[in-house]
């Protein structure tokens, strides 16, 4: 179907050759054999078919079909007639009374179960009409007596899509076959065949999920189809008892083989537990992954699933899990493993051991031990699920999931770092678990190593040693690998600023001060001894005592540091000291913050000043756009905010400075080469208008209309000096008529918010609208330049959030001075590392791009794959770019960056308009208003020292 | 009755020699062959005079499966097929095949070279013992004659190590060997489909245990090698040449891998190089991610771990040396015990269980002051760890095993009667099915009721399923045939084919039977009631009214006639043939019962 899609542009070309279904015919009656009407026919598949000729080709078709003998034709062309009946925009209602009477006489069961599938096709088409709903339900419930399984199957398969839903309407319509849909298939659930049984189980669980209540009386059925032979089926059978479980979750269900009763989903979750260890493993992965989703389920059979019950020779054994934890509650921590260690104690009674079928017992503890690491990675996720809602249970599957950071595959050991991590909220770690998880920091990946510096951002940890211990480890990370530098940092401000307490205590050994004694000042740049501050500095700031303990160098390391990694040292209140700022506290909501504050009053200054002097105007613009870069880079949250003014005031500037050229007044030849600025200006607006647009996050409707409005005013600039330089109106006259259907589809685009813009520049263009429509170029270029001198400059209103798309290469680090050698024609890997923020949709959006110092350049898009997603508004690009250039003679340096594509189709402005209008007006719109793609470079380029070689012959 | 007869010869409520005589439909198998590590007697290999005192082994079994390459199951092979005589097939797993012989000669060499035994197998018996082997595939049915097949299973364990499913005809043994429910770092699990055989007979190692998670071990373990190294100090691990070897080292290796270790890992060469060369080629039999990623790396090209050097141990700066023997008992990994022991830095971690009498027994019992030969005297500094690695299914494992293959029947073999005893009482109470524990030399006999397939013409087949309502698997169903049995053969053929076949020519038998009515009125009046009342009654049939004044219900006649004495009573004849018989009775007494009044 889907090369019909692809096909559409070409066919229009096709629409003078004779129709299709007369062709058609023609062939079918000109094939002598089967095999020649089959190959007809396959060749007529592959091509698309009008939505106007399909009937006439259906009823070709089946003309033949009552003709053929031959059961392959028959089973083709019944394929076809569900294909043809997928045609978007053909109702295929005409054509179900001949689909079903072709069942009739049709003895091939292959041939029958195609019928079926059309009607299916056409009964989806059609869900709307219960009554054709209702007929087709009978047909297949005549035909579920058919001895083949394809049959059964499809008549399964039609029912659960096809079955009536609402009882009510259903005894209406239904006069003599009132029957219930439940029933049928559910007695299908012992058919013969396990194909058929697998259909009937799915057939129950699409009725579900079209909005049937399934009834209770299944589950006892579906129980029995746990134990069944083919894995399809018990997998299938999983799911229903699942959807039972969600249904009738408090229903009490009686224990076979004891007077006991229990509620059905604790009934449920114990016969899927069961299931975590079947034979197939197709099954595990499916029973793990929906124990996750069953949280109403009883605390103590929750618990029962990591509790595996441990006996040796008889005797009751204590898991290590337990061991550990009692070693550390008894003050002894990491004792030498001794020989009978962990003899076991007590004796157990045989007669209470339960071998198996314990319920939910140990469940976990298998899923976790499994072979197939999809089933383990589906019961880390369960683990997770369950345990964000159950606190605790979190704390006792904490033993298992700092278990599986050291499982042999490096997804799962992700997975479960990650799981950790959405978890911690409800765990305090133990000493000796915070050693494992410490353990696993000189894990030579990269994506591990940061998703344990995410995890501890986020853990809580219950001693001043386990503190210690953390920083010991971290440092010895950071000393390993030097690139985790940031990650480790910004790892420990958020350790420091949570556990303010157990920091403090630490502080003397830390910076190894002395009461006595002076110490010698430690090295500034040594990034271990900037890691032990950054954790003290953030403990410090709830906790006031600290300070004291500070000497004379670390105060202005302080200093120091908070000038250069504001983002990572908090404003401290240090004892005779001024603050440079006040100091900020939680309460102060961020409007009253004082940079806010700042932002907002300069921006106030700039736009309060219509009346003053160019050379004034142009000043204050200057002086405030510094202003706002400065602010940005200091005060990291509001970067977005203050960038994004900046642009726009700089858009307005240029745009000033373009307008007060004295040129202008020269007449038109002698500036000929002297314009450049002002082109210059208006190309450099365009440009910056593109990156407002695509390049912040969170950007509103409002901000977009602005954007667009200084769009057009660089537009008509660019008109300005464009009919200045050149002769003749030729050239004028199709840009005139470029810019006035611009300027109409503005409006069309923007037209509820036109009534902010009084005295704007496009405001008064349209005013004059009429008139311009009918004046000359050389007019129009007159009126545009007066009123873009005359029009006002747009309050440019600001969104509660806004945040600017950035990107940083990691890795090529650009420092090496061994250039990467390979054989010229041949490809070399450069493994490319980088992380984006704020970047919405990175997998369709950010590229990479080579540049080579013959100018050549090459854009590269990455996979989809290669983008990971460590937290909200953060992207990671890890990928491999393949260089190739013929040979050089010395090593050079190419340069690598990312961009930002941008397509002006996908704007959020057009977003906005109702798809008919865009639809209408496709054709009438300027090619360079339907799609400008382009693309804004947002990361720093990185230059790699490559140098290929001559091969060798 | 069929039977299956079951003799341990060894391994019965033992651990060791293993070797399991089963005769099933008539053939006899042996299954596995292999020696006692506790004796150095005659009673290290199985009685194979059992079998037969004089006579050839030949021609007393049919084929002798060996379950995987640990001597306690292969030990004896040699012996029995060249020493004693066999020359039927032997059937073992290619990896089994492969390695099987190394060991064998090792055996050998430490036997006859060692400790001076004579009257031992030759390196040249090995060879030719092997030559009777026949290798076979996972899942590869076997046909080893016309009746007699076999299946390997893969079973973990070690590498190569199966589980052998014997069918004949409908009658099946599934042997499990021994085998690991638990995956390690370079096996993957025991798998077996539901193949419902009459008998599972199981090893029971560890059937009163119930084992903690895997990972716990391995952390352990990796932690305490990470210190010692990260210390400064020199780890030794004394394994057995194969099996826990490779775990460990892939283990160690993938850890060194991910935590960027430098320190050297240096394995004593010798067997272990040979057997690691298998365990590259055999990447199939290993676990998920081995087989994932050999393409791009075989995990068992080790980058970190070199082979050992007798110089190497004398190196400063830390390293972790893999050596054997396992026991610390004797060659190079008590030499190198011997030199590194006085260090408290280093460190010595047992990885499986050690004899009592062998240093290994000794030191991790505690004992800090060991006597050398010659009166020395070794203190002890260095720190010493236990670990168990041990690759059996526990009892949790072996009921999952149970449940998985859903045998008739058990029997438990490889392990402690009192164990045995246990998990049988569990088995029974759980699946219900009977649990055997025969002891050595003892028979059991397992009584079977097999099914006998029948061939059906599926022409009758389709006929007798189109009849009546869809066929429901829990009940049986009734079919109308007729059964031919000739040339030892089964089949089912509708009676007109049988008569074609047999040349005989067809007889009708018809049943009448009169049923008397009283009936005052006339004998066409009397036909339309009966006619009326059955056509009321019988709706799902075809109820007709001829003109000749009979009425037929399906193919079954029925005619009225006035009694010649009583003209108040009708006789009524009804008529059907034996294959009717079933309606025909129904119908004699429905209209015995009489007519309804009301209709009157």
């Amino acid at each position: 179907l889907q090369q019909q899609h692809e096909d559409l542009s070409t066919k229009k070309l096709r629409l003078t050759k004779p129709s299709k279904s007369a062709a058609l015919h023609v062939d079918l009656c000109k094939a002598t054999s089967p095999a020649d009407a089959l190959q007809y026919l396959l060749q007529f598949a592959r091509k698309p078919v009008e939505v106007e000729s399909v009937e006439g080709v259906v009823r070709i078709l089946l003309e033949h079909y009552y003709k053929e003998n031959d059961a392959s034709v028959r089973l083709k062309i019944a394929s076809l007639l569900g294909l043809l009946s997928k045609t978007a925009g053909f109702s295929p209602d005409c054509i179900m009374d001949d689909a079903i009477n072709t069942l009739q006489n049709e003895k091939s069961h292959q041939v029958l179960a195609q019928l079926l599938d059309t009607l299916l096709v056409i009964g989806t088409k059609l869900t709307e009409n219960p009554s054709v709903r209702m007929r087709l339900v009978e047909v297949a419930c005549k035909h579920l007596t058919d001895s083949s399984h394809g049959v059964r199957n499809k008549c399964l398969q039609l029912i659960g899509c096809l079955g009536p839903v609402e009882k009510g309407v259903a005894k209406e319509v239904e006069s003599q076959s009132a029957k219930d849909v439940q029933k049928i298939i559910g007695d299908h659930f012992n058919d013969q065949d396990p194909r058929v049984r697998t259909a009937a189980i799915k057939a129950m669980l699409q009725l579900h999920e079209r909005g049937l209540k399934l009834q209770q009386t299944i589950y006892c059925q579906a129980c029995k189809l746990l134990a069944d032979d083919y894995e399809q089926v018990r997998s299938a059978a999983v799911q229903l008892i699942w959807v039972l479980s969600q249904l009738y979750p408090e229903s009490i269900v009686p224990i076979p083989s004891s007077n006991e009763e229990i509620r059905l989903v604790d009934d449920a979750f114990g016969k899927i537990c069961h299931m975590v260890s079947d034979g197939s493993w197709v099954v595990r992965v499916q029973a793990a992954k929906l124990l996750g989703s069953m949280q109403q389920v009883s605390s103590h059979f929750l618990e029962q699933t990591l509790d595996k019950k441990l006996m040796s020779d008889l005797r009751r054994k204590r898991t290590a899990h337990e061991r550990a934890k009692e070693l550390y509650s008894s003050g002894e921590f990491s004792s030498g493993r001794k020989w009978g260690d962990d003899a076991p104690k007590e004796e157990v009674d045989t007669g209470a051991v339960n071998l198996i079928e314990s319920g939910a017992c140990g469940a976990f503890v298998h899923g976790l031990e499994d072979e197939m690491y999809e089933v383990r990675i589906a019961a880390v996720e369960a683990l997770c699920m369950l345990a964000q809602s159950s606190p605790s249970f979190a704390e006792k599957c904490l033993d298992f999931l700092v278990d599986m950071f050291n499982d042999e595959i490096e997804e799962v050991r992700l997975q479960s770092i990650h799981t950790m991590r959405k978890i911690s909220n409800n765990i305090t770690l133990r000493e000796d678990q915070l050693d494992t998880v410490l353990a696993v920091l000189e894990d030579s990946s990269r994506d591990i190593r940061e998703a344990l510096h995410e995890l501890l951002c986020c853990t809580n940890v219950s001693t001043k040693e386990g503190i210690h211990l953390a920083l010991v480890e971290l440092l010895k990370n950071l000393t390993k690998y030097p690139t985790d530098r940031e990650s480790i940092w910004k790892c420990l401000k958020f350790l420091g600023s949570r556990h303010p307490t157990l920091v403090l205590p630490l502080v003397p050994e830390l910076l190894s001060t002395h009461p006595f004694f002076d110490t010698p000042e430690p090295d500034m740049d040594d990034p271990a001894y900037i890691a032990v501050l950054v954790l003290i500095f953030n403990a410090a700031k709830s906790c006031p005592t600290m300070p004291a303990l500070f000497s004379d160098h670390t105060f202005r390391h302080y200093a120091y540091l908070r000038d250069s990694l504001s983002h990572l040292v908090p404003p401290l209140r240090l004892p005779g000291r001024k603050l440079v700022s006040s100091p900020v506290s939680p309460s102060i909501t961020p409007n009253e913050d004082p940079s806010q504050q700042f932002l907002h009053q300069s921006l106030e200054r700039v736009y309060n000043l219509q009346h003053l002097d160019p050379q004034g105007i142009q000043e204050l613009l200057e002086f405030t756009i510094r202003d706002l870069q400065r602010l940005g880079e200091l005060q990291s949250e509001l970067a977005g905010m203050a960038d994004f003014t900046a642009t726009y005031l700089q858009c307005q500037l240029l745009l000033i400075k373009a307008l007060q050229e004295k040129l202008w007044n020269v007449a038109a030849p002698l500036y000929l080469k002297q314009n450049a600025l002002a082109s210059a200006a208006a190309k450099q607006i365009l440009e910056e208008t593109y990156k407002m647009e695509f390049m912040y996050s969170g950007v509103e409707s409002r901000q977009v209309v602005i954007i667009h409005h200084m769009r057009l005013q660089a537009k008509a600039l660019q008109l300005i000096v464009t009919a200045r330089t050149t002769r003749g109106a030729e050239p004028l006259f199709g840009m005139c008529e470029k810019f006035l259907q611009e300027v109409d589809s503005f409006q069309r685009c923007f037209i509820s918010e036109l009534p902010h813009m009084q005295g704007s520049f496009v405001d008064k263009l349209l005013d004059l609208m009429p008139r311009l429509v009918t004046s000359k170029p050389s007019e129009v270029v007159k009126i545009l330049q007066t009123t873009l001198r005359q029009s006002t400059f747009l309050h440019l209103p600001l969104p509660e959030q806004l945040h600017r798309a950035t990107a940083t290469i990691i890795e090529p680090t650009g420092e090496s001075d061994n250039p990467l050698r390979f054989t010229s024609g041949l490809v070399v890997a450069l493994d490319v590392d980088a992380t984006l923020e704020h970047v919405q949709d990175p997998q369709g959006t950010v590229k990479v791009q080579v540049l080579y110092p013959d100018g050549q350049a090459q854009l590269i898009h990455p996979k989809p794959a290669d983008f990971r997603n460590p937290g909200p508004g953060r992207h990671r690009l890890i990928t491999q770019v393949y260089l190739s250039h013929t040979a050089w003679t010395e090593p050079c340096q190419i340069e690598v960056r990312l961009l930002l594509a941008y397509n002006s189709n996908r704007s959020k402005a057009s977003a906005k308009i109702p798809k008919s209008t865009w639809g209408d007006s496709m054709e009438a719109l300027p090619q360079s208003e339907n799609g400008i793609e382009g693309t804004i470079p947002f990361s720093k380029p990185v230059k790699v020292y490559i140098m290929p070689k001559p091969a060798r012959r | 009755m069929p039977e299956i007869k079951v003799t341990p010869l060894g391994a019965g409520q033992d651990v060791g020699r293993s070797c399991i005589l089963v005769s099933i439909a008539g053939k006899n198998v042996m299954l596995d062959c292999g020696m006692h590590m506790g004796y150095n007697d005659d009673r290290r290999f199985p009685d194979f005079s059992y079998i037969t005192q004089n006579g050839r082994l030949t021609d007393f079994l049919d084929c002798v499966i060996i379950s995987h390459f640990h001597l306690d199951h292969c030990g004896a092979l040699p012996y029995f097929s060249e020493m004693v005589g066999y020359d039927g097939p032997i059937y073992m797993t290619h990896p089994t095949k492969a390695i099987c012989p190394i060991l064998l000669e090792d055996y050998r060499k430490i036997t006859v070279d060692k400790k001076g035994e004579t009257n031992f197998f030759t390196s040249q018996m090995i060879k030719d013992c092997m030559k009777k082997v026949v290798a076979v595939h996972l899942h590869q049915t076997v046909q080893v004659d016309e009746e007699l097949e076999i299946k390997a299973y893969y079973a973990g364990h070690v590498l190569g190590a199966a589980m052998f499913q014997i069918k004949v005809g409908c009658e099946s043994v599934v042997y499990t060997g021994d085998y690991n429910m638990t995956p390690d770092r370079h096996l993957g699990a025991a798998w077996i489909d539901k193949c419902r055989p009459d008998l599972l007979i199981s090893e029971s190692t560890y059937a009163t245990t119930i084992r903690d998670s895997k990972r716990c071990r391995e952390r352990d373990f990796l932690k305490k090698v990470h210190e010692t190294v990260e210390r400064g100090g020199k780890v030794l691990i004394p394994v057995f040449a194969l099996g826990r070897a490779q775990e460990l080292c892939i283990l160690l290796e993938t850890f060194w891998e991910r935590m960027n270790l430098k320190a050297p890992i240096y394995f004593s060469t010798g067997l272990t190089e040979k057997a690691n060369h298998y365990y590259k080629l055999f990447i199939t039999w290993t676990n998920q991610k081995i087989r994932k990623t050999f393409v791009q790396r075989n995990m068992f090209e080790f980058k970190h771990i070199k082979a050992f050097d007798r110089a190497f141990a004398d190196n400063p700066g830390p390293m972790v040396v893999f050596a054997t023997p396992g026991m610390l008992h004797a060659g190079q990994s008590l030499q190198i015990f011997r030199k590194w022991a006085g260090n408290e830095k280093n460190m010595v971690i047992m990885p499986g269980y050690c004899v009592q009498g062998t240093v290994g027994h000794k030191i991790l019992s505690g004992q800090r002051k060991l006597e050398m030969e010659g009166r020395q005297i070794l203190e002890v500094k260095m720190q010493v760890e236990y670990m168990s690695f041990s690759a059996h299914a526990d009892a949790k494992g072996i009921m999952q095993l149970i449940r998985q293959a859903e045998p008739q029947n058990v029997l438990l073999v490889h392990g402690e009667a009192k164990k045995m005893e246990f998990l049988k009482q569990k088995i029974e109470q759980e699946f219900h099915v009977n649990c055997y524990m025969p002891a050595n030399g003892e028979t059991t006999t397992i009584f079977t009721n097999p099914s006998i397939p029948v061939d059906i013409s599926l022409g009758l087949l389709k006929r007798e399923t189109a009849i009546g309502l869809l066929p429901d698997v829990k009940k049986p169903k009734l079919m109308h045939g007729t059964l031919i049995m000739k040339d030892n053969s089964f089949r089912l053929v509708s009676p007109e084919q049988a008569l074609k076949e047999l040349g005989l020519a067809e007889h009708q038998l018809r049943f009448t039977c009169r049923v008397h009515i009283q009936d005052p009125r006339k004998e066409h009046e009397t036909v339309l009631r009966v006619y009326n009342h059955l056509k009321a009654i019988l709706k799902d049939y075809s109820v007709q009214h001829l003109p000749d004044g009979s009425i037929t219900v399906e193919s079954i006649l029925i005619q009225a006639t006035a009694h010649s004495e009583d003209q108040g009573t009708k006789v009524l004849l009804v008529s059907w043939t034996y294959q009717d018989e079933e309606l025909g009775s129904y119908l004699t007494s429905l209209l015995k019962k009489g007519l309804p009044q009301s209709t009157a």
